[in-house]
């Protein structure tokens, strides 16, 4: 599903992934770790293709694609989704608007007839029961003044109707209180089947007991430096990420 | 011949002409031909001109549209095509080359008087004339202005009566046809809302010219006054969507004469050149008044928004928001005047002018101006020029949106919180339309 090979990117001549190996394989779900300001949003965002960040070498593909020479909505297309970390608040655009427009477009991407209104709908309601998400959130402007829960569920029930076949969350657990985050993992794993994939980043092992990981690894410095089971999770979770750091070698030249 | 000389030779054959009508009018507009002349057309060297040429328009001489003379060919056919969505259940009242056109017009509220200005005095409102026609000069003291006072021929006084809520809106037309020749239109209106009246007022401009050419060939110079007495309330809108072949200078001058309340909305989607001045004087105690604009330029257009609001009395409340698109090489101004005179305590005035830069070549020009001489008073006002948010974008297109759709919810998103003040549903529904048209074509 997705490969991806010495990715090496940065920002303003600062190097942030320092050479990044990966492979996800349809079905699996793999979760990144890592401190904080070690590169895990960089990736995601790389990968969702924001163009602010500059790819030095490496290459990604994703579902047979060379993924870096795709458009973000193209990426968006092929079925990888990105549930962000700091969602944006849009004052002036109707969740509805917004979500209907996204839909449509993707499904005429992939070939497929716009959604009627009727049939949207239904699709919304669905989506947002599945969300627990109010009907009144949805003739709200995007995220504007939604509390913190309320923007990181958004995110998962823009994932539900997207249906992507990547999903990459970034930190979507932080700041969620326990019921929180069952619903988030809830979504996510009601969209999960031998095809999907799922690439879970964060912060706390707490998420992995809900969204079960195949594979664990650990970004640190811009590298994956461990890679393992659920229960290398467990053990960052123990012993802290200082143990990883002190394994590392000084940071060369940065 | 300059455009002065060439008016004031016109002026003064006319004024002749007219004596007949109106003796209160006629020294007004005597006074006003030696304003013109005196200040000539206002150039930009003129510092409330300073951004806005209308020279160059002026000088290619539009001509105006002779006494009594309504053969212009616009029909009631043209003006069919023309009416704005809702006229069914709406006023109108139609303007043609600045001239009143009864036979357009239609009226089916009984609340409203309406009644030629040079009518007024031999209808017993002299007093009404002398108090409030023309007390935007005071204000906007200059030839252009003083032009279409001096040129009053054919303007209409509209009157609410005490205790009268009109429920269905006045929509007015200006239109300009330049299809025979180069016109110079100068409509003028006074209206005035007694004791707890209310009224919704649409104005809107039409040039028809040729549309190949793409030199101005016509220009409109507009002035409406509007008075409202205690509890009065008073919605105002503007919508411009014009030929790009059109100038025009739009003055709307209101006076708060009692505790009474303001809304107006000032919509630009069209037009070659366009200058629009709005002017809120507070004359009493606990006036409110809230003033938003939206204009979206594109091609070689200019727009200028120059506002005053003038808090003349303690407690007035004031909120203003203008928020500005601007593609192509297109040009904008913004000025926003806030006088607290030294009696006016305890004012609250707001003010804030946002503007979106589509292109490198794009350009605005935003001016606060506050006045205070108060102290003990709150008073805000900013400004900002950007481009869309590049974070809001890459949210969008990361959601599978392409960058031109993008573009076109985000301009629309923006521009969202002053179009929803338009409280007069098929009006909203259409600027909407609008807007969304426009941005698709600029999306091309
Ligand atoms: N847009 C940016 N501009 C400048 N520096 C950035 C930007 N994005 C990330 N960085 C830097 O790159 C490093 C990694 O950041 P990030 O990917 O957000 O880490 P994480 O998500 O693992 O906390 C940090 O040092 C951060 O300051
Ligand atoms: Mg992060």
């Amino acid at each position: 599903m997705l490969k991806i090979h010495d990715l090496q990117a940065g920002i303003e001549g600062r190097k942030i992934l320092r050479g990044i190996d990966l492979e996800i394989k349809p079905g699996e779900v793999h979760a990144i770790m890592g401190p904080n300001g070690s590169g895990k949003s960089t990736l995601a965002s790389v990968l969702a293709g924001k163009k602010d960040y500059e790819v030095i070498s490496g290459t990604v593909s994703f579902l047979g694609k060379d993924l870096l020479e795709l458009s973000p909505e193209a990426r968006a297309g092929e079925g990888l989704f990105l549930a962000f970390q700091y969602p944006v608040e849009i004052p002036g655009l109707s969740t509805t608007i917004f979500m209907k427009t996204a839909v449509n477009e993707v499904r005429k991407y992939r070939g497929q007839e716009p959604l009627d209104a009727v049939a949207f709908l239904k699709m919304m309601r669905e989506k947002m029961a599945l969300m627990n998400i109010e009907q009144s959130l949805l003739s709200r402007s995007l995220n504007e003044g939604f509390s913190g829960g309320e923007k990181k569920r958004n995110e998962i029930f823009q994932m539900a109707m997207l249906e992507p076949r990547l999903a990459i969350l970034d930190e979507t657990d932080s700041g969620l209180d326990i019921d929180a985050i069952r619903i988030v993992s809830n979504g996510v794993n009601k969209i999960r089947n031998k095809n999907n994939s799922v690439l879970v980043v964060t912060h706390y092992q707490r998420l992995l007991d809900y969204i079960v990981p195949d594979f664990v690894h650990v970004l640190y410095n811009g590298r994956i430096v461990k890679s393992g089971t659920k229960e290398l999770a467990f053990e960052l979770e123990e012993r802290g990420y200082d143990f990883i750091k002190n394994d590392q070698p000084l940071e060369q030249g940065a | 011949m300059n455009a002065v000389e060439y008016y004031k030779d016109q002026l003064e054959q006319r004024v002749l002409n007219d004596s007949g009508s109106g003796s209160g009018l006629i020294s007004l507009r005597k006074k006003a031909i030696l304003d013109f002349t005196r200040w000539g057309i206002p150039t930009m060297k003129n510092e409330e001109w300073k951004y806005t040429r209308i020279t160059p328009l002026l000088d290619k001489l539009p001509e105006l549209p002779k006494n009594g003379d309504k053969q212009i060919p616009f029909t009631v056919q043209d003006f069919q095509k023309r009416q704005l969505p809702g006229h069914e259940l709406a006023n109108e009242l139609v303007f043609v080359n600045g001239l009143f056109n009864s036979d357009l017009s239609k009226l089916i509220s009984k609340e409203i008087q309406v009644l030629p200005i040079d009518k007024m005095q031999e209808n017993g409102m002299q007093e009404i004339l002398e108090n409030h026609f023309d007390h935007s000069s005071k204000y906007l003291q200059d030839g252009i202005h003083a032009l279409n006072t001096a040129f009053l021929k054919d303007g209409i006084f509209i009157r609410v009566g005490e205790d009268l809520k009109v429920k269905k809106p006045i929509y007015i037309y200006h239109i300009t046809d330049a299809r025979a020749s180069n016109i110079l239109s100068q409509p003028r209106s006074l209206v005035l809302l007694e004791k707890n009246a209310g009224l919704q007022i649409v104005e809107t401009f039409l040039a028809l010219g040729q549309p190949q050419n793409l030199s101005t060939e016509s220009f409109s110079n507009h002035v409406i006054e509007i008075v409202l007495e205690k509890d009065a309330s008073l919605e105002y809108y503007k919508i411009q969507n014009d030929e790009l072949t059109n100038g025009q200078v739009s003055s709307c001058h209101i006076r708060q004469l009692g505790k009474s309340l303001v809304h107006t909305v000032v919509i630009s989607l069209e037009g070659g050149m366009i200058r629009n001045n709005l002017n809120v004087v507070m004359e009493s105690e606990r006036c409110e008044a809230h003033l938003y604009g939206l204009y979206f330029q594109h091609g070689k257009t200019h727009i200028d928004n120059h506002t005053i609001v003038d808090n003349r009395k303690p407690g007035c409340f004031s909120n203003e928001l203008y928020k500005g698109v601007l593609a192509g090489e297109s040009t904008g101004v913004f000025n926003g005047k806030i006088f607290v005179r030294q009696e006016a305590q305890k004012t609250n005035a707001y003010q804030s002018n946002k503007n979106i830069l589509l292109s490198g070549k794009a350009s605005v020009n935003s001016k606060p101006q506050l006045e205070i001489f108060a102290d003990d008073v709150k008073c805000s006002h900013g400004c900002t020029v950007g481009q869309l948010d590049d974070e809001a974008f890459f949210y969008l297109e990361s959601r599978g949106i392409p960058k031109t759709k993008a573009r076109a919810l985000l301009v629309g998103a923006f521009a969202s919180d002053i179009i929803e003040h338009i409280r007069i549903s098929p009006i909203r529904e259409w600027v909407e339309k609008l807007l969304a048209k426009r941005l698709e074509i600029e999306n091309r």
